[in-house]
């Protein structure tokens, strides 16, 4: 068990280190993730009524391109210089490298997006009450998606035109998840109770944790034949 | 205990048959001469269903004769998803038993099913201009049907992706089998979605029942989609025997030999 973990911990602060010294990549995911809240407005005018009213809507969306976009680094470089390799022959646990890596990409990505939302929150005007829903369900749906997107981002890696196939095998996947955390979003805009949909998001989060890094571990093996 | 595996263990002969019967070889042979015969009960049936559905059943006091498209556009719906759990039970046979013959399947039937889904979302959509006015609603049925459809392209995307096949293969089956979690997960998110954005969208399928006179022809066409899709499949199947075992002794003497014969 401690070898599990600990397996766990050194494969995230390897990874979160790794992207916290190549200071301008880690804001990637950030930048795209404000620049694609940003485009709305732009398509749609600024009528403060139906930016007000779909602007949970934006912002889920945004928030789940941008976590889709950084999923193609996640095994990139381990792939690159042959650390991808060591995951599978190594002692340590494919599982265990499996669940580190998902919660690696989450740290990299679902977290900063996490924090980016706040301020996006404030420039879109939703009140605080939805705001506390919103931040809950992204909270939820971006550990989702980083697991669920663990096991697609291995089987993809190092492939021809990796990032489109990704997204294309990926976004089917996701629409549960958006469905879910933007109803959850909208719901508390109106006042309405989200507590519904907020345990239905847990519950898709417990079963991507419980699921996907068997998947994740069967594809790092496949990959590697 | 690891001794009591003689050759007499009942288990052990079980799979050496399965073995013998799973291997490509033997498959090629038994396929080539089961699917000329599926082939044929297939146009017999369709022929049978088309005359009973377009001219034998009575038309609909609603809907008239635009409902006829019924006996194309269930039959397809119900192959899509069909066709999806055959790939998923090959998908976990070839991931846990390795069985080559379970990746060729799988792979063999992809581009069926994407053409299935294909077929009824187009019929669907047909269907849907006389009956509800629209070519597309975003009703929970054919939403999930588009994301199916998105799911068969993202596997058939997959495969070309790779350019080894039997890795290729098992890939293809870990994205199958996460599809298969999620479709369920789709198919009530995407319902419980649209029942909050509209009133339940009249589903002609809901209506208690379905008069014998109709329902007889929808059964013949829908046997007639599942044997076509046998045979179609046997036959994919075969070329795939071929282009995965094309370095082995037999192939190249079956190949020689038919060589000689034309």
């Amino acid at each position: 068990m401690t070898r599990y973990v600990s397996t766990i911990r050194l494969v995230i602060t390897r990874d979160v280190l790794r992207a916290a010294r190549s200071q301008t990549e880690a804001l990637h995911p950030l930048i795209f993730f404000a620049l694609c809240v940003l485009l709305f407005p732009f398509a749609i005018g600024s009528d403060e009524g139906l930016l007000e009213r779909i602007a949970p809507g934006i912002l889920w969306v945004s928030a789940l391109l941008s976590a889709t976009l950084s999923l193609e680094q996640l095994f990139r470089s381990d792939y690159q210089d042959g650390s991808f390799e060591l995951f599978v022959l190594s002692k340590a646990s494919t599982l265990a490298i499996s669940l580190g890596k998902s919660l690696t990409h989450w740290f990299i990505s679902g977290l900063p997006i996490l924090l980016m939302s706040i301020p996006l929150c404030l420039v879109l005007e939703l009140n605080w009450a939805t705001t506390q829903v919103f931040l809950a369900s992204l909270f939820a749906g971006t550990l989702t998606m980083s697991f669920i997107g663990a096991a697609v981002s291995a089987l993809t890696v190092g492939l021809r035109g990796g990032g489109l196939l990704l997204a294309m095998l990926i976004l089917p996947l996701y629409i549960p998840v958006l469905i879910f955390g933007s109803a959850a979003a909208s719901n508390a805009a109106q006042g309405l109770p989200a507590a519904a949909e907020l345990y239905f998001l847990t519950g898709l989060l417990i079963l991507a944790v419980t699921l996907a890094p068997w998947a994740t571990a069967a594809a790092l093996k496949i990959r590697l034949s | 205990m690891g001794n009591s595996r003689g050759p007499k263990n009942p288990t052990k002969l079980v799979f050496s048959s399965l073995h013998k019967y799973a291997s490509p070889r033997h498959f090629y042979h038994l396929s080539l001469s089961i699917s000329p015969w599926l082939a044929w009960l297939a146009s017999a049936m369709f022929g049978l269903g088309i005359v009973g559905g377009l001219v034998i059943a009575p038309s609909d006091y609603q809907q008239g004769d635009s409902f006829r498209i019924i006996y194309v556009h269930v039959p397809s719906a119900w192959m899509s998803l069909f066709i999806y759990v055959t790939m998923a039970a090959a998908a976990a046979t070839a991931l846990v038993w390795k069985i080559k013959l379970a990746e060729i399947a799988m792979r063999a039937s992809a581009m069926l099913g994407a053409s299935f889904t294909f077929l009824a979302l187009v019929t669907g959509s047909i269907w849907g201009k006389p009956t509800w006015g629209t070519y597309w609603a975003w009703d929970a049925r054919l939403t999930s049907e588009l994301v199916l459809l998105f799911l068969y392209i993202g596997f058939i995307a997959l495969q070309t992706a790779y350019s080894d096949r039997r890795v290729a293969a098992r890939a293809g089956a870990v994205l199958i089998l996460i599809g298969t979690v999620n479709i369920p997960i789709i198919h009530y998110s995407v319902e419980w979605w649209s029942s909050l954005h509209q009133g339940p969208t009249i589903s002609k399928l809901d209506t208690p029942s379905i008069h014998i006179d109709m329902l007889i022809p929808l059964l013949v066409m829908a046997s007639a989609f599942m044997t076509y899709y046998l045979a179609v499949m046997l036959t994919r199947m075969r070329c795939e025997i071929l282009a995965y075992e094309r370095n082995t002794n037999w192939v190249r003497e079956f190949i020689t030999a038919r060589a000689h014969h034309s």
